[in-house]
């Protein structure tokens, strides 16, 4: 380190700090792209945790064709339709929310975050209704598939596929509103400026990986022929 | 990578040991030295559990017939040493201790990217570990670290608790793996290019890349396992439509990569020690660069040859193990690479470098056992056989703990500011190195013979080799509790190490032994390649220039 002192940065504590900005970056673009970076790999590891998923799901749907198609019938397709318009704009409202975040807007910034949480609600109380209707027909997983009068067999194995994987879904979904809730939580504290909003572009980039997978779970499940 | 130091510059910060004492301030940390630490008790107190449920295994395997437990207790013996070891020592043992120590030193920074999720990481073990102790509470498992069905769907017993816990665990090693590749990529010091990072980053950003894209899937197979289990969602069951093979391809699918979790971090330490006691650059600095993620990308093509008699294509089993050849080449070249760097290099034969000899002695035999059990008409021969048993444990086991213990001895002065007693540390190495192979060298022999893995009673003719290995794991045992003896040993003294007892050229050396919390008193600048250890080192701008 023979020539260090032309261009060693002094200890940390010399520097002024910007709020938000934790001890070991050297600056806020630093730490929003370390942050950003750590997301999508985070968002890597989930694409591969459905993935999984989606490959059981086509082996066995390969196997058992005309159960799968008789199986999907029990589905409502617009009752997925109306969930798939829901986080659609979902995903727009929270775009909005990262832009007014981006802008300095807090009042708006708050307002679209309240707006997608209330859209996530929806799409919950949506698949609620469609999750206690199966119940009540004895459509449900593996050993507890009860249902009556089925003219092809094995159907339970399409339920046991479509409970897991929107159950997952679902649990994502749950995950989301409660990360939007904290960072709503955030703006209205005032945390966030146009040099600060990390965290709600971070929570946006998970709520369209959300929004994403149900847009393959979607024609999966429903539309399959 | 720059001179050391100037001893001048003032310390006026405690070093992160002596900063903030007590418990509660351990348990609440966020920096990355501390949680090592925490790791490294933490593993080794599993590494003692598994270690002393291996001797137990030996010490039953003394006779043929039964000599200290019944069948059941021996087939709940061997479970639980595999999945402690595979889950809870190996996987998270040099990432999650010499990298969550290492790492940032050796990048010149303050800490890894995100150190909260870090701590989160050691959280998560810790309750991945109580599931999986749990689990002698329910009974205990008795289907083998491997979990395959269709037996580990229909055995009783913790099953289901012991596949949540490896399903936990696997967070903690992705949090880990998460942060690598940030911090490696976000967190440079200055003037440090890709080609600059020490080789020991690259090895852990490899790994991080498997513990990224593997464990995901891992988690699911296992989320499917449970549920199959709990709700018979018929995946992997014949009677019910499924696929009892489909789950060896998705465990494969992970745990082959996941044995590069395992080997690739040893490599890593190799080439850090390697050079360091050498004094003379790295040979081939790419190639071991490239070979690491090479060995990463490629270790996801190969799962299947781990089921070449479950029930596949000759095509199929050709391909495969076509490709199980091709991977050993990235390794093979790290290897030459190991030796090219030590060829007329002055070696100092300390402790860490001893080690680090003794591993790739193991390694190679582990390597080249490989290729027989790649091989598809000699696996036919040797599937399942003890061959196979010994041909892992010289890869997994045995590379990945020696490996652990170089970097352990090789850091040591740096953790805790202590110098061990380097004649002690001599002979724990030595008889680790006897021992280990004692235990399995015999094993090679009767797995050729056709002694099945997993047996609890056993023809008389392999007697001879069974009683070897046991007295074999007994010398190994020995070693390891010396080695760690001296080292705890050390912590009694004062603190007496210098920053720089090696004479190393990395990023870590210029901290004081040990650091302070922030590690570096200034943020260092990087000047000079990693591993130039010339009279008068070029700067790296100047060898750039000269070059065009
Ligand atoms: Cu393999």
């Amino acid at each position: 380190m023979s020539d260090v002192t032309t261009t060693v940065h002094t200890d940390h504590q010399d520097h002024a700090h910007p709020p938000g900005l934790q001890h070991h970056f050297t600056n806020m673009t630093q730490q929003f792209e370390a942050a950003k970076l750590g997301m999508w790999l985070f968002l890597v590891t989930e694409v591969l945790l459905f993935g999984g998923l989606f490959v059981g799901y086509g082996i066995m749907h390969s196997k058992h064709p005309e159960a799968f198609v008789a199986a999907h019938h029990h589905l409502d397709w617009r009752l997925g339709a109306l969930n798939t318009i829901v986080l659609l704009l979902s995903s727009f409202t929270m775009v909005m929310g990262v832009w007014a975040a981006q802008t300095g807007q807090r009042k708006k910034l708050i307002a679209f975050l309240l707006l997608t949480i209330i859209l996530a609600m929806v799409f919950m109380g949506v698949k609620y209704v469609e999750y206690s209707h199966k119940f009540h027909e004895g459509l449900l997983p593996g050993k507890f598939y009860s249902h009556q009068g089925d003219t092809v067999p094995g159907q339970f194995m399409f339920f046991s596929f479509y409970f897991m994987m929107t159950g997952l879904h679902g649990i994502h979904v749950l995950l989301g509103i409660v990360a939007i809730l904290w960072i709503t939580f955030r703006a209205w504290r005032g945390h966030f400026s146009a040099q600060y909003y990390g965290p709600v572009d971070i929570v946006g980039l998970y709520w369209h990986l959300v929004d994403l997978i149900w847009i393959y779970l979607f024609p999966l499940m429903y539309l399959i022929s | 990578m720059a001179d050391a130091m100037t001893p001048t510059a003032a310390h006026s910060h405690p070093d992160y040991l002596s900063e903030n004492k007590g418990l509660w301030n351990w348990l609440t940390t966020v920096d990355h030295k501390r949680i090592g630490l925490m790791y490294l008790w933490s593993v080794a107190t599993f590494m003692i559990i598994g270690g002393l449920l291996a001797l137990v295994i030996r010490l039953e395997l003394l006779t043929p017939k039964q000599t200290i437990m019944s069948a059941e207790l021996y087939n709940r013996a061997f479970t639980l040493h595999g999945a402690i070891m595979t889950f809870l020592v190996i996987i998270p043992a040099i990432p999650a201790i010499l990298g969550n120590f290492a790492l940032p030193l050796l990048l010149g920074a303050k800490d890894v990217a995100f150190p909260r999720l870090n701590l989160a990481s050691l959280y998560v073990y810790w309750i991945g570990a109580a599931m999986a102790v749990s689990t002698l509470l329910l009974g205990g498992v008795d289907t083998g670290w491997t979990f395959y069905t269709p037996y580990s769907t229909t055995t009783g017993g913790g099953v289901s608790m012991m596949v949540l816990a490896a399903f936990v665990l696997g967070f903690s090693s992705i949090f880990t793996g998460l942060n690598f590749i940030a911090t490696t990529h976000k967190l440079r010091a200055p003037g440090m290019g890709w080609f600059q990072l020490p080789l020991f980053v690259w090895g852990m950003y490899s790994t991080a890349i498997i513990q990224i894209l593997a464990t995901p899937v891992l988690g699911i197979t296992l989320l499917l396992l449970v549920m199959e289990r709990v709700f018979h969602i018929g995946i992997f069951d014949p009677q019910l439509g499924g696929d009892p093979v489909l789950f060896q391809h998705f465990f494969w699918f992970y745990s082959h990569p996941a044995v590069y979790i395992m080997i690739l971090p040893a490599m890593a330490v190799m080439s850090e020690v390697i050079p360091t006691f050498s004094k003379k650059s790295i040979f081939g600095y790419k190639a071991i660069a490239f070979s690491s993620v090479a060995i990463a990308l490629l270790g996801f093509l190969v799962w299947a040859h781990h089921m070449f008699v479950a029930g596949m294509s000759l095509f199929a089993g050709a391909i495969f193990s076509f490709l199980t050849f091709f991977i050993a080449i990235p390794s093979a070249i790290k290897v030459f690479n190991w030796i090219a760097t030590m060829w007329r290099g002055s070696i100092d034969l300390k402790v860490p470098m001893l080690y680090a000899i003794n591993f790739l002695l193991i390694f190679t035999i582990g390597g080249l056992t490989g290729l027989f059990l790649a091989s598809l008409s000699t696996d036919v021969h040797l599937h399942d056989t003890y061959f196979v048993v010994s041909h892992f444990h010289y890869v997994m086991a045995g590379s990945n703990m020696i490996a652990l213990l170089a970097g352990l001895h090789y850091w040591w002065p740096k953790m805790y500011g202590r110098m061990y007693n380097n004649t002690l540390a001599t002979i724990a190495c030595t008889l680790i190195f006897i021992g280990f192979n004692a235990t399995f060298l015999p094993q090679f022999v009767m797995g050729s013979r056709g002694m099945p893995r997993r047996y609890y009673n056993y023809l008389e003719q392999f007697q001879t080799m069974h009683v070897a290995s046991t007295i074999g794991s007994w010398i190994l045992a020995a070693g390891l509790f010396l080695a760690l003896a001296t080292l705890l040993a050390s912590l009694r003294k004062p603190k007496d190490a210098v920053p720089n007892p090696w004479n190393g050229r990395t990023f870590e050396w210029e901290a004081g032994s040990p650091p302070i919390t922030h590690n570096f008193e200034h943020t260092p600048v990087c000047i000079y390649s990693p591993y130039d250890y010339r009279e008068n080192p070029v700067p790296i701008a100047e060898e750039e220039k000269s070059a065009h």
